[in-house]
């Protein structure tokens, strides 16, 4: 890379006919390539191979055997020898239809809550007390543990003879008997969204943190000499002037859920209740030997996160570059 | 002065919610440690203080199979993957932090959209990928996969802290006549150290933690990286799930990460708000 850098710099103090202008952006193409080239090799040739596969007929033992079928992983008509059609592919399966709704139900309510949670432990930790420096300590321990780890270490607690929050829940006389959290199909998406809660709620919290400590103090100080309620001060103020910290939080905590794998995977192995569009892809590829399938419920998620971006984007005017206020 | 009793009521109640917050953030971690230490059968009683101080588990995870081999691969596979990445990444973000350039602001969207990226979608071209380059089944093909979401998180933190060097200093050494590559690596290195040490870190608990591509990309017990180790974990029989052991090897992965976020509490804090990261 210097010997390049070098030649560029002598051709241009030989023939004087680059300005320091465009020497800077030759170099700075030579320092994007590795870089460019990089991400083209792991991730968007991978995601146009996926693509491909999933107009194809491919299988994980042959992955070059497959050949084009068109849409038929999509969506298939078949008709039968007595005349009757069949409709079949993803788009007709009702296990892809039960993942996307597990995907987004998921999604929409631990967001939800983690924004509320986290905003209120941002609004916390923008106070001032004794302890603070300790309380913030405490609350990045859930996020600094692997997210198997925390399956596994809820996984225990919500143990359906031995957990202890069954057994919190006994002696407070809140339940009977204690409940199969992770293998019953009524509470295998609560306890999900527990430990999802949980672990990221922390996230939350420092982004809008980050966002409170924005805004002036001398606002809140105007506000308290003319006596406005602390609730108005909520909701006119600090709301409003931390909004765009938190759109900015959550479309990254939206992208993150919709995705979610190893949290469900490991929690709730093989639940109905709980099954998303990246378990019951994956489950397609690699365990049930149905490759092109699988590419083709994958493709599907990639275009929803991806229309859900541009709207996001779009509707809400988030400025992800930062580069408007430069 | 003296409190009114108002004062004291909401004095109260905010100390009680701020140790509701530290109680429900501690205590999954706090339990994890108690019941490893437990052996036997006394792992089935259930106790809110402990008890026992037994270091059988721990044993048995350390002499176990496959463990130590597993946490030795998540070492060289997530520093390889973040020493990589900030390779490729200094200069990168050289480049889009100082150098007005047509397509800006595009390509760093693009970057940050690339570390949104669902996984899943990726998956099977890049299980061909890795077959192709025959590295299925060995810690490349995790140093390859990971490069896709710790590569884009390095770029994209480093570019937003080198936007805010003071501009005078590269002028300056651009009046020396300073190349490109020297005032990376002469001028903004010394000034970056700080930035680099929290970008690296955070990527490397990214890559310490994966799942998804590590699970599919190994399929021997002694390829295995830390999180899947964990998850396959089995006991003796299929249907007895040792809880002990997976505990203590919860905690023997977790208390380094612990440690080193408490240590570098502010600088992981700053870079995540850079960032937008989650672990």
């Amino acid at each position: 890379m210097r010997s390049d850098i070098t030649r560029a710099k002598h051709h241009g103090s030989g023939g004087g006919e680059l300005s320091l202008e465009a020497q800077r952006r030759r170099a700075a193409f030579l320092f994007l390539a590795p870089m460019i080239l990089a991400l083209f090799f792991v991730a968007a040739w991978p995601l146009l191979r996926t693509i491909y596969f999933s107009f194809t007929n491919t299988s994980l033992t042959n992955l070059y055997g497959g050949e084009w079928i068109g849409f038929d992983n999509y969506l298939q008509r078949r008709e039968l020898s007595s005349g009757r059609v069949v409709w079949r592919g993803t788009l007709v399966d009702p296990a892809w239809w039960n993942a996307v709704w597990n995907t987004v139900w998921f999604s929409v309510v631990s967001v939800l809550f983690e924004t509320v949670l986290g905003l209120m432990v941002a609004l916390v930790l923008n106070a001032e007390f004794k302890g603070r420096g300790l309380v913030r300590a405490a609350i990045l321990i859930p996020w600094a543990i692997p997210t198997i780890v925390s399956a596994k270490m809820w996984a225990w607690m919500l143990n359906d003879q031995f957990g202890i929050l069954n057994d919190m829940l006994i002696k407070l006389g809140f339940i009977e008997r204690g409940i199969a959290w992770t293998a019953s199909i009524d509470t295998a998406m609560t306890a999900v969204l527990i430990v999802d809660i949980w672990k990221t709620t922390p996230f939350m919290a420092l982004l809008c943190l980050a966002g409170l400590q924005m805004i002036p103090r001398d606002i809140y100080e105007a506000a308290r000499i003319d006596g406005v309620h602390p609730f108005k001060v909520f909701w006119k103020i600090t709301l409003p002037l931390v909004r765009p910290a938190l759109m900015v939080a959550v479309i990254f905590r939206m992208l993150d859920a919709l995705r979610v794998f190893d949290l469900i995977y490991v929690l709730t192995p093989n639940s109905k209740a709980t099954k998303t569009m990246s378990v019951i892809s994956r489950e397609n590829l690699i365990d049930f030997d149905k490759f092109a399938y699988g590419s083709a419920q994958s493709t599907l998620l990639f275009a929803i996160i991806a229309i859900f971006v541009s709207l996001y984007i779009w509707l809400g005017k988030v400025d992800l570059s930062g580069e408007a206020n430069r | 002065m003296k409190r009114s009793i108002a004062d004291w009521i909401k004095w109260t109640a905010f100390y009680a919610f701020v140790v509701v917050i530290v109680v429900i953030s501690i205590f999954p971690f706090y339990y994890a440690i108690l019941t490893s230490l437990k052996s036997g059968t006394a792992i089935f009683r259930i106790n809110y203080f402990p008890v026992d101080f037994s270091f059988q588990n721990y044993a048995t995870v350390m002499t176990g199979r496959n463990f130590v081999r597993s946490v030795i691969n998540s070492v060289l596979v997530a520093g390889t993957t973040v020493l990589l990445a900030l390779f490729l990444a200094v200069t990168a973000s050289y480049a889009l932090s100082r150098v007005r350039f047509r397509g800006r602001a595009l390509l760093l969207v693009t970057i940050l959209g690339v570390s949104m990226f669902p996984q899943i979608a990726v998956l099977a071209g890049l299980f061909e990928l890795v077959r192709f380059l025959g590295i299925y089944n060995t810690p490349w093909a995790m140093v390859l996969s990971y490069t896709i979401f710790t590569l884009p998180f390095t770029v994209w933190v480093l570019t937003t802290f080198m936007r805010d060097l003071p501009i005078e200093i590269e002028e300056a050494a651009i009046i020396d006549g300073a190349t490109p590559w020297v005032i990376i690596t002469k001028v903004f290195m010394p000034l970056l150290w700080p930035a680099l040490v929290t970008t690296g870190l955070l990527a490397f608990i990214g890559a310490w933690n994966e799942f998804l591509f590590a699970l599919t990309f190994t399929i021997s017990e002694t390829q295995r990286t830390v999180p899947v180790a964990i998850a396959l974990l089995s006991g003796a029989s299929e249907q007895e799930i040792p809880w002990g052991p997976i505990m203590a090897a919860s905690v023997i992965v977790t208390v380094p990460l612990v440690a080193l976020v408490l240590i570098f509490q502010r600088k992981i804090v700053a870079g995540l708000t850079a960032g937008g990261v989650k672990g």
